[in-house]
């Protein structure tokens, strides 16, 4: 299956990527190699195997609840580019 | 034309929990911005999650509670998105498998009916961190200590069919997390708070009407006037020849309207998937009966047994049920030997009244339970009447000692000597003979002057229905 133009557009807003028209055919092809591959997947008979959420035959572990993380927050803002009162700031998200 | 509003919450409760559900970072609410995020919080690179297994098993009783299905297998997803107060470029929710799926709640509305309302799902998730938009010259600040607070998304069926049935929906979930102890339902930090999906149809329509999702509500007046204003928009729009367009949109408490949170371009596209961080959480049959075990009594069955035991009516046994902490106070009172009407009427009116005026929860009321019951004991035994009692209830907050004490030092003990009070009576009578006269002659409603000069002539100590019986022999005789 081959993807649009304006998919590939629209997946890249989505994860915040800056593609230039240039770049847009060659992610075209690309991405819709990886589409192909998945439907090769798709045609493979799975009715009676059992979905995997993961690789691993493992189940989740389970942590006590306790606090032990202490404030650290000097070090962690060092490298923030922007902060005041203790807070990370950023351009504005709201109009 | 007439219609019909449809209506479905998204309940989002902070469990109380003490560390992150994927950190072990506070998650102690008010403290200085950014104290309480740790690198996992942050989404820094090479961190991995370990989820808190007491948000777990908080999940697991409000299932039990809600007559849910606990997943013996549950898995967590991705859930994609950009926003400043999500660092990792996600959140993580679960999506095809939530931990409890499937059960119901039965909600008691004003008139007193019974309402039933399906629990979709209840699934765990982190919370994101708060944005703050005001005041950074032009710049929006970030504080993170919320992010990775546990959540439990607790999503209902579309049974609601008007604003007072989805806060009595969400008034119930407030109770019932309280209870279960899995969640403070503190709504003005936002510890509990609700997204709602409206839509509205024609009267007797199957097929639901476009929904709009209202987001972020956080007060019980707050879900009531928007749900109220967003169906009125709909129908307008619909009357007027329009259609609905899905979306999300905020409540503007300060105008009292729904407007457009999104624009369309950024649709939603999540695009959720199993987080590859974390394993699939398995919940033994075993665990989910020894929590089964473990749950205190539930409001419903707290409020049936009231009326049961107690023989009060449902409307008091719904009052004194609310919050554990009063009914419990009503039990210390009420278990003790006091008449249970009596108790109720007086945690709920002359208790209720003075904790409300002075800001206090009722676990820190100055008179406690052992102490009314004191005072209760003393208005059964006539020690006291009624009114009296009010005033030695006023000297007891402001803690001048317990009931004996006051009525003993301040004289207030009720006579009950029947010569006494005649004596009183007969001097009453002697000097209105005006009235008396008046009385004989057909105005009877004097009674209530007469009875009123004796009262006052004894400081209010005595005993009312004996002056009434006594007066009355007297003036007819």
């Amino acid at each position: 299956m081959a993807l649009t133009r304006r998919q590939v557009e629209n997946i890249a807003n989505l994860a915040r990527l800056e593609i230039t028209e240039e770049e847009i055919p060659a992610f075209v092809e690309n991405l819709s190699g990886i589409i192909d591959l998945v439907d090769q997947l798709n045609a493979a008979q799975t009715d009676h195997v059992e979905p995997m959420a993961h690789p691993l035959n493992m189940v989740q572990p389970l942590r006590d609840d306790r606090v032990t993380e202490i404030d650290e927050r000097d070090v962690f803002q060092a490298n923030a580019s922007q902060l005041e009162s203790g807070l990370y700031l950023v351009p504005k998200v709201i109009e | 034309m007439e219609w019909e509003v449809v209506i479905g919450l998204e309940i989002h409760a902070q469990l109380k929990t003490a560390s992150k559900i994927f950190s072990a970072a506070s998650t102690q609410f008010g403290a200085e911005p950014n104290t309480q995020a740790c690198l996992v919080d942050l989404g820094y690179p090479g961190v991995l999650p370990v989820l808190n297994g007491d948000a777990v098993r908080m999940a697991v009783r409000f299932g039990l509670a809600s007559h849910s299905s606990i997943a013996p297998r549950s898995i967590f997803a991705r859930k994609n998105y950009f926003y400043p107060d999500l660092p990792k470029g996600y959140q993580i929710s679960q999506y095809e498998l939530p931990v409890v799926h499937d059960g119901w709640v039965d909600v008691v509305l004003d008139d007193g009916s019974r309402k039933r309302v399906g629990i979709t799902r209840a699934h765990l998730e982190e919370d994101a961190g708060k944005s703050l938009h005001e005041d950074f010259h032009g710049l929006t600040g970030i504080d993170l200590n919320r992010a990775g607070t546990p959540l439990l998304e607790i999503v209902s069926e579309p049974d609601m069919r008007s604003a007072k049935e989805a806060v009595a929906y969400m008034k119930l979930i407030h109770q019932l997390v309280r209870y279960l102890d899995i969640c403070d339902g503190n709504m003005q930090e936002g510890s509990l708070r609700c997204d709602a999906n409206i839509s509205v149809r024609p009267m007797g329509r199957h097929e639901f009407g476009t929904r709009a999702e209202i987001k972020n509500l956080n007060s019980f007046r707050f879900i009531e006037r928007a749900i109220n204003y967003e169906a009125e928009r709909q129908i307008d729009i619909i009357e007027s020849g329009g259609s609905v367009v899905q979306e999300t949109r905020l409540y503007d408490s300060g105008k009292d309207e729904t407007r457009p949170m999104r624009s369309k371009e950024e649709a939603n596209d999540y695009r959720y998937f199993p987080d590859p961080d974390l394993l699939p959480l398995k919940i033994e049959e075993q665990t989910v009966e020894s929590i089964r075990a473990d749950l205190p009594e539930l409001p419903w069955e707290k409020r049936d047994r009231f009326v049961e035991s107690y023989g009060l009516s449902d409307y008091d046994a719904g009052v004194l049920t609310t919050a554990r902490s009063t009914a419990d106070y009503f039990e210390t009172v009420a278990s003790g030997g006091a008449d249970a009407k009596l108790a109720a009427n007086w945690v709920m009116g002359e208790l209720a009244g003075a904790l409300n005026k002075a800001g206090i929860e009722i676990e820190n009321s100055p008179v406690g339970p052992d102490a009314l019951r004191g005072l209760l004991s003393r208005i059964a035994d006539e020690t006291i009447s009624g009114k009296i009692a009010k005033e030695v209830f006023e000297s007891m907050w402001a803690g001048e000692g317990s009931a004996d004490e006051i009525i003993d030092g301040k004289g207030l003990r009720q006579i009950t000597d029947s010569s006494a009070i005649q004596s009183v009576i007969d001097q009453v009578l002697a000097d209105n003979p005006q009235q008396l006269e008046q009385y004989r002659a057909g105005k009877v409603k004097l009674l209530g002057f007469f009875v009123g000069q004796v009262m006052k002539a004894t400081r209010g100590q005595a005993n009312p229905a004996q002056v009434n019986d006594l007066l009355r022999r007297s003036l007819d005789g």
